[in-house]
């Protein structure tokens, strides 16, 4: 049941996130203005008029475009995640699943370009052996945070951040490793963006996987809001209001993954979006996730567009890695929202 | 409001034990379709893991629980949650959702996974919500009620999930004394058969149809209020002094307690054995 407040925040939302995509594609080392933006946009790919065009449609398009396709992504799948595990505290970066993905992707390039004797691209190696390594990742980190957080049927917060912690230490130590002994120099500057979580690397002809990814995990998954719903209530709970919570965490847990895999490939490990947009969204149309899963996914879009905004500008000419700026946002709201949540967990017993 | 026919249940020989502690010594009990039937017993008797196996919480380490004569073990979750609702002490952690939005939950056994609440299911859960005299709280977020709201929530919830069994753990245990005769009354009305777990042996034998009494994991009686709350009874299993009296009004046992014996009354207490 969506509240009156849902159509207003969509509303909002696409004209923030509308307004925030001109701002990318105005600003940079070059300076456009902004009507000057919207009359190349709307004369089409095709009509290259005037200096500018070229900036626009082929440097800062795209990466808008995959700013605001993983920041919607990554926030749907904090929401989902947040769900599954029933704790506000979860994020994909925080769960290890960005980590995972990383090392997946990580490995792939390595090795692969190792064989094929070329410098890594993404594109070079068999378009989708990426993603699928990152898949692979991201689903085994989950999977083992899981197992590692919930033991005898209760999961504190406390051991389910621990063991997010621990994992992500875990694969980004394996990261390294990779890169150390089996990256050529040139390779680690490249794989180094996995780490830290960047955009620059966008291109047009790598914009389709993880768009229809975020479409299609979106609209399944806010398809599954019902039984996300569920979830809200307890493992007992939704048992016995009809869920098969197993088969339902086990599909949910794939399907997130596979965002996220498909996501991290293209973006790297960018945390914190799925932290606190979930949160905001939350306190705008309320938990039902038919509602919040759009609003969540267009909140994150238009925050990663500006946070990808910022890293760009901010330090110019230097750029700062996308991810050092959701963290630097994300971190204090995490001890914020962990300072609550204890809180509440200590009144609940 | 329920369409559905009431279940008829019956728990045989249901044994649980976990990590080497036995819970449940082979408890048998029936409930013919439409009876209320109470189950009491101490702290720690086995009452709620009782319940917890009837509505498939818990499997049987042995026994079996049949509704209507097939064996529950063997339904899948969604047929279950459509003939058995579940009244839970307490469900907290929402992230916020409404009250409304919590109760709309019990249609979900009745819906497609993809489906949305229609008309029906909006109209049956402000009925719903109405009955339970949660009308007034019903936009507000379920985290931030008190417990005696949650629990008529919990109650709404189970109702719209129109159940032809309804198990309820200590439905009243948060409510004053108004919404606890209210809440028990409306669950004897309701044509489904239920069983309830109560902590108040008063409220068990206006109540009920029947009791059962449980003691260390055993059935220790089982009967009619009348028949089975005795002076003795009460005496063996909880270790109090009491009165039992028909009550005029209500032609229903009625218990008073007494003081622990001997000169200790002043300090005691009503008795609670464990």
């Amino acid at each position: 049941m969506s509240r009156p407040r849902t159509p207003t925040a969509v509303v909002l939302l696409s004209a923030a996130l509308l307004a925030s995509a001109v701002a990318g594609l105005a600003l940079g080392p070059v300076r456009i203005a902004p009507g000057q933006v919207l009359d190349i946009v709307l004369g089409g790919p095709g009509a290259r008029t005037g200096a500018f065009a070229s900036i626009v449609w082929d440097v800062r398009m795209p990466r808008v475009l995959l700013g605001a396709v993983v920041g919607a992504g990554l926030a749907v799948a904090g929401t989902v995640l947040q769900a599954l595990v029933r704790n506000q505290l979860a994020d994909p970066f925080l769960l290890g699943a960005s980590s995972g993905a990383s090392l997946g992707a990580v490995l792939v390039i390595v090795l692969g370009a190792g064989a094929a004797g070329t410098a890594g691209a993404l594109g070079g190696i068999g378009a989708l052996s990426v993603p699928a390594a990152a898949f692979a990742g991201s689903m085994g980190a989950l999977v083992a945070v899981y197992a590692m957080a919930r033991r005898g049927g209760t999961m504190t917060t406390g051991r389910l951040i621990l063991a997010g912690v621990a994992v992500q230490y875990v694969l980004s130590a394996l990261t390294s490793l990779v890169l150390v002994l089996a990256a050529h120099p040139d390779q680690i500057r490249s794989v180094l963006f996995w780490t830290l979580g960047g955009l620059g690397g966008a291109r047009w002809d790598e914009l389709a996987l993880p768009a229809t990814a975020l479409l299609v995990g979106t609209a399944l998954l806010t398809a599954l809001a019902r039984p996300l719903d569920l979830l809200l209530a307890g493992e007992e709970g939704a048992r016995t209001l009809g869920l098969d919570t197993g088969l339902f965490r086990a599909a949910v847990f794939v399907l997130t993954s596979l965002v996220i895999g498909v996501l991290v490939a293209y973006s790297g490990a960018i945390g914190f979006v799925g932290l606190m947009v979930p949160h905001a969204a939350r306190m705008a149309v309320g938990a039902g996730h038919r509602a919040l899963l759009p609003v969540a996914a267009l909140g994150g879009a238009v925050f990663l567009t500006l946070a990808d905004l910022l890293a760009r500008t901010a330090a110019a000419p230097e750029e700062i890695p996308v991810g050092v700026v959701t963290a630097l946002v994300g971190g204090p709201f995490f001890l914020w929202m962990l300072r609550r949540s204890t809180r509440v967990e200590g009144v609940a017993g | 409001m329920s369409g559905r026919r009431p279940v008829e249940l019956a728990v045989e020989a249901v044994r649980y034990s976990v990590e080497g502690h036995t819970l449940l010594h082979g408890v048998d009990l029936a409930a013919r379709p439409g009876e209320t039937v109470g189950v009491v017993g101490p702290n720690g008797s086995g009452k709620t893991t009782l319940l917890r196996c009837v509505y498939g919480a818990l499997r049987p380490t042995a026994g079996r629980v049949l509704l209507d004569g097939a064996d529950a073990a063997g339904l899948g979750a969604k047929d279950r949650a459509r003939r058995v609702a579940v009244v839970p002490q307490d469900a907290a952690g929402t992230f916020g959702l409404t009250v409304r939005e919590v109760v709309a939950m019990g249609r979900s056994p009745h819906k497609r996974f993809w489906e949305q609440d229609g008309p029906d299911d909006v109209r049956r859960v402000a009925e719903a919500l109405e009955t339970v005299g949660a009308g007034d709280f019903a936009d507000r977020p379920y985290d931030g009620l008190s417990g005696g709201e949650r629990q008529r929530a919990l109650v709404a919830r189970a109702l719209v999930q129109d159940p032809g069994l309804l198990a309820l753990d200590e439905p009243t245990n948060h409510l004053d004394i108004r919404y606890q005769l209210e809440v028990l009354g409306l669950v004897r009305a309701l044509p489904a058969t239920a069983l309830l777990v109560l902590h108040d042996l008063n409220l068990a034998a206006s109540y009920c149809d029947r009791l059962y009494v449980l003691s260390g994991g055993r059935v220790a009686a089982s009967g009619t209020p009348a028949q089975v709350l005795t002076e003795e009874l009460l005496a063996e299993v909880y270790g109090v002094r009491t009165r039992v009296t028909t009550h005029p009004a209500t032609a229903a046992p009625n218990i008073v307690y007494l003081p622990p014996g001997g000169h200790r009354a002043e300090g005691g207490g009503p008795g609670r054995a464990g």
